[in-house]
């Protein structure tokens, strides 16, 4: 069973497993998957039996143990780690083993858990299908001619593959949330601040969030247990007092709670009738669990995505600009200067969509342009922000879609990058003002797709999403689902 | 520059390191001269993945250093990205300080250089925090073409102090970078130790020539990075020349040619134009979003004003007057910084002879820092051990070669004067005892007795040497005047 966090926990605790039998199981089903998912940049056998190992040790010795021991845990590739090599899947990165963990893999470590592999992504964060990496394409574990959305595919692929129960992924628009709709699994993108973020790899800093990928929201609370929390090495992580998230699940009794129905978001052209009437089902489950419903508006959401394909690429632009050859990165070995090494360096090194972000972000910062695209944005996402707070006055949760459709065939929006991006027209909001948003499981199309809700809260109200979360999981089964292996 | 009919405009930009521990955004050691990428980690580096963390510290001497110069400092300032690509500068940008520097408005008055009756008011436009680049090392090994970089400098404090064009001459220049240097550094800014690069200049210059009444204006020209006062004063008496050359032969003007940036080559003492390109850098700044702004209190700027004491020149005076040394020694003193001035003042009132102290001070503890490469605030002799160890010296405790024992001691192991003492077996001699050492020698040497006894007293010199060899704590004036009492005695 390694697709239930607390099961292995239990299980070991009772001895019915060790820690090292675990570890081998979910490096069998990686390697047994990774054919035909891809879900994986890196795997390695020996590191996780050995970590494995130790837990088993320490059990034996009686020695106190974390809160995921044994647990097996994937890690996205844009995450620092120094027994494993960070590639961001970008050829620019290939081998490149950083000399430290990021603080989320410091955390998991000291929670004992058992990290086994790099999971695959696009290409620096930058897109939507997980196809736009240089280590080739991570297909859905529901339907492999289909995508398992991006950036995170890998990440929510590995836990719908059933090959790790948790895995971390990074949500800058939308990458962790509309990943888990399409997988049909549970992604918690946490209040900007609110996990550290020392060790990831920048793509849009004021945007880029670490969150938990799970079955269900109160797997996503053990993990967000360990990640959640201040630390002095990221000046943007928030100085507050850490909630146990796993005993915020604990009840489902919704009543006195007021849900926000984004209904204006499911008028958008182009949404899907199923994953509408997914919306509409869910807003039943929440009626019958005792909550109020209420009508909300974000009214300049049509802002949204213009506003964040000007902010992250001016963010990336200058955060990917070390990748230049000489200090980072793959370098050219047909320059015979300076600056044609620089250009030869990166136009080998990068992809189409990350030449095309960091051209946008380069144009959109530049002088006598700034104030037109980059300022402007700016002040557009304040407006965004004001949204937010309008509508948490009047609502304690926003509910509506996580994406437009179910998972698209691989290649469909590949080269269309504008269809790509309105995949993220109902994800990019949240990470505009900061809050934190959550995507549940919630229904299948009749092609036996998953479909997508998607919860949001107040900055800082993480506990509130995943009580919401676990209380819809009390009355529905769709995050029992599991794909036909 | 007066034979020319033009006046020089000239506005200077003078980066100083700031005197930190540790690095803007990191924890890594600042100090000059390590082996290279020695003082680095993950985020000087800029590793992928790593943050920047604000040194407070560094937060702090920039507003000393903008409220001496007589700048505001605004509630807020926050932290910028400058992108450019280049080899020394890992992270692709520079944290910087663009449209909200630290400091704003200030003014530096000096001397005027033509009339030293007068002072002239230089404006400060402002003064912004940045971090430094690394250093690129060319062709270091004989015949070999390797570029290598050193990264230890990465990320060190750096204010840029930026004057508006109001300097007229080299002259002028020379004052405001003395006056500047000397008020960074008494107040514990920066070290400004040149050689070690902590502070450098840039110049913009350019001339207003009066052609019939009507005013043309040169282009201007940035002169980057020099690295001595005496630089700094060839580099504009050429420029002027060059420039005012350049006008007569091409006809120039800053509508024609705007602003170029040219080097200082310190052996044909020539400025040369560099990258072209420099003049349509854009270096697409904008916040970083790594960094929060920053808000600084009102009462905050108010205590560091309170905290900041005298000027030097009012501590220049007040050290002549206090303690009757000259000008030249309190100028020696007040120019090593407000840390030497404090300890001067203990050692002088502790030992209540300020000629002594600041003799002391200029020679032994300046030698000394020098050869420990330190400075006076980690220094292991402290001021009132000094002062204690001068004291002893002045009531005839030590002579002056036992002193510096002492102190050699002192500054090598720390502790107390009088620990000091005992290890060194140092023990003040007993009278009696001395003069039977003296009667000895006295004895011994019959011919020293008679040359005293028919007037020459410096025969008793060639007794005081034997006196040491015996018993080194002998005191030399006291064996001199035990002798002559024992010789008029007989």
């Amino acid at each position: 069973m390694l697709d239930s966090a607390f099961e292995l926990l239990r299980q070991q605790a009772d001895g019915e497993v060790s820690a090292v039998e675990i570890a081998g199981q979910a490096i069998d089903a990686i390697e047994a998957s990774q054919k035909l998912h891809n879900a994986y940049t890196h795997i390695d056998r020996e590191l996780t039996l050995a970590a494995a190992k130790k837990i088993d040790q320490k059990r034996a010795a009686g020695e106190p143990l974390g809160a995921l021991a044994g647990v097996p845990v994937a890690v996205k590739d844009v995450l620092c780690t120094a027994d494993m090599p960070t590639t961001c899947s970008s050829e620019m990165l290939r081998g490149f083993r950083p000399p430290y963990d990021a603080t989320v893999v410091e955390r998991l470590r000291a929670a004992d858990a058992v990290i086994v592999g790099k999971t695959n992504m696009d290409e620096f964060a930058m897109g939507g299908s997980t196809e736009t990496g240089a280590f080739g394409v991570t297909t859905n574990p529901w339907d492999i001619k289909r995508t398992p959305g991006g950036s995170s595919g890998g990440a929510t692929a590995a836990v719908a593959a059933q090959t790790v129960p948790l895995s971390l992924g990074t949500d800058t628009g939308g990458s962790i949330r509309q990943p888990s709709a399409f997988c049909g699994v549970t992604g918690l993108k946490p209040t900007y601040g609110r996990v550290s973020r020392y060790g990831l790899v920048a793509f849009a800093s004021s945007l880029d969030q670490i969150g938990p990928i799970a079955w269900s929201a109160k797997e996503c609370a053990l993990l967000m247990n360990t990640i959640a929390g201040f630390e002095k090495r990221d000046s943007t992580s928030l100085y507050t007092e850490v909630p146990d998230y796993v005993a915020a699940t604990e009840s489902d009794d919704m009543r006195g709670m007021r849900v926000g129905v984004l209904r204006e978001s499911m008028e958008a052209d182009g949404v899907d009738p199923a994953v509408k009437a997914a919306v509409a089902h869910a807003i039943g489950v929440f009626a019958e669990l005792g909550a109020e419903i209420v009508d909300v508006d974000l009214p300049h959401r049509e802002y949204w995505v213009p506003t964040y394909y000007v902010i992250a690429p001016s963010e990336a632009s200058s955060n990917l600009s070390r990748y230049d050859g000489a200090h980072y990165g793959h370098r050219s070995s047909a320059s015979d200067n300076l600056e044609a090494m620089y250009c030869k360096s990166r136009a080998e090194g990068f992809g189409e969509e990350v030449k095309r972000r960091i051209m946008i972000g380069t144009y959109a910062l530049s002088e006598g342009y700034a104030d037109q695209y980059y300022n402007q944005a700016l002040k557009v996402r304040r407006l965004i922000r004001g949204d937010y707070d309008a509508a948490f006055s009047q609502a304690d949760l926003l509910l509506g879609p996580v994406t437009p459709t179910p998972a698209f065939e691989l290649g469909a929006k590949l080269d269309d990058p504008i269809q790509m991006y309105l995949c993220d027209l109902f994800t990019v909001g949240a990470n505009l003002a900061g809050v934190p948003a959550m995507s549940l499981p919630a229904g299948f199309n009749d092609d036996g797709l998953p479909l997508g809700i998607q919860i949001q809260a107040p900055a800082l109200e993480e506990a509130r999403l995943l009580f919401a979360g676990s209380a819809f999981q009390s009355a529905t089964d769709y995050h029992t689902k599991r794909p036909r292996g | 520059m007066a034979e020319l009919p033009t006046t020089t405009i000239i506005g200077l930009e003078v980066h100083v390191q700031l005197r930190t521990k540790t690095k803007l955004f990191c924890g890594c050691s600042t100090k000059f001269g390590g082996a290279p990428n020695t003082q680095v980690c993950p985020v000087c580096l800029g590793l992928p993945g790593a943050l920047p963390v604000m040194n407070e510290h560094a937060i702090e001497l920039a507003i000393r250093a903008g409220l001496a110069l007589d700048c505001d400092i605004p509630p807020m300032t926050k932290w910028d990205r400058k992108q450019y690509f280049y080899p020394d500068l890992p992270k692709g940008y520079q944290i910087s300080q663009f449209d909200l520097p630290i400091c704003v408005d200030g003014v530096l008055e000096i001397d005027d250089p033509a009339d030293p009756e007068q002072k002239r008011k230089i404006h400060i436009t402002r003064a912004h925090l940045e971090e430094d680049a690394g250093k690129s090392m060319h062709d270091e090994a004989a015949g070999s073409a390797d570029s290598r970089i050193d990264l230890n400098r990465c990320g060190t404090p750096l204010l840029e102090i930026v004057s508006e064009p109001d300097l007229r001459t080299a002259e002028e220049c020379l004052a405001y970078l003395t006056k500047l240097k000397e008020t960074m550094v008494h107040l514990g800014v920066s070290d400004c130790e040149m050689q070690e690069g902590s502070l450098r200049v840039d110049a913009n210059v350019n001339l207003e020539i009066d052609r019939h009444g009507e005013v043309i204006r040169t282009p201007i020209v940035e002169i980057k990075n020099m690295n001595s006062f005496r630089n700094v004063a060839s580099a504009l008496q050429y420029e002027v020349k060059r420039q005012y050359g350049e006008w007569e032969e091409h006809g120039w003007t800053i509508q024609t040619k705007g602003k170029r940036t040219f080097g200082w080559n310190d052996v044909k003492e020539i400025t040369y134009p560099q990258r072209e390109k420099e003049e349509s850098a854009d270096y697409r700044y904008f916040p970083c979003p790594d960094l929060l702004p920053v808000r600084i209190p009102r009462e905050r700027v108010e205590e560091i004003r309170q905290s900041l004491g005298e000027t030097p020149g009012e501590a220049r005076t007040r050290l002549q007057k206090q303690y009757g040394i000259k000008e030249y020694d309190a100028d020696v003193i007040v120019s090593q910084g407000r840390a030497m001035v404090e300890y001067f003042d203990t050692v002088a009132t502790t030992c209540d002879d300020g000629k002594r102290a600041s003799s002391w001070i200029q020679q032994d503890v300046l030698r000394t820092l020098k050869e420990q490469n330190t400075d006076i605030e980690s220094f292991a002799v402290e001021a009132k051990d000094l002062g204690e160890l001068l004291r002893k010296v002045i009531q005839g405790e030590l002579t002056n070669d036992r002193a510096r024992d002492v102190f050699k001691h002192l500054a090598e192991n720390g502790g107390s004067v009088d620990s000091a003492i005992a290890s060194l077996g140092i023990e003040a001699v007993d009278d009696s005892e001395m003069e039977s050492l003296v009667q000895s020698l006295l004895d011994a040497n019959p011919k020293v007795v008679e040359d005293v006894k028919s007037g020459n007293q410096k025969a008793i010199g060639s007794l005081i040497g034997q006196a040491k060899k015996q018993n080194r704590n002998a005191n030399p004036q006291t064996v001199r005047e035990i002798a002559l009492r024992l010789i008029n005695q007989s």
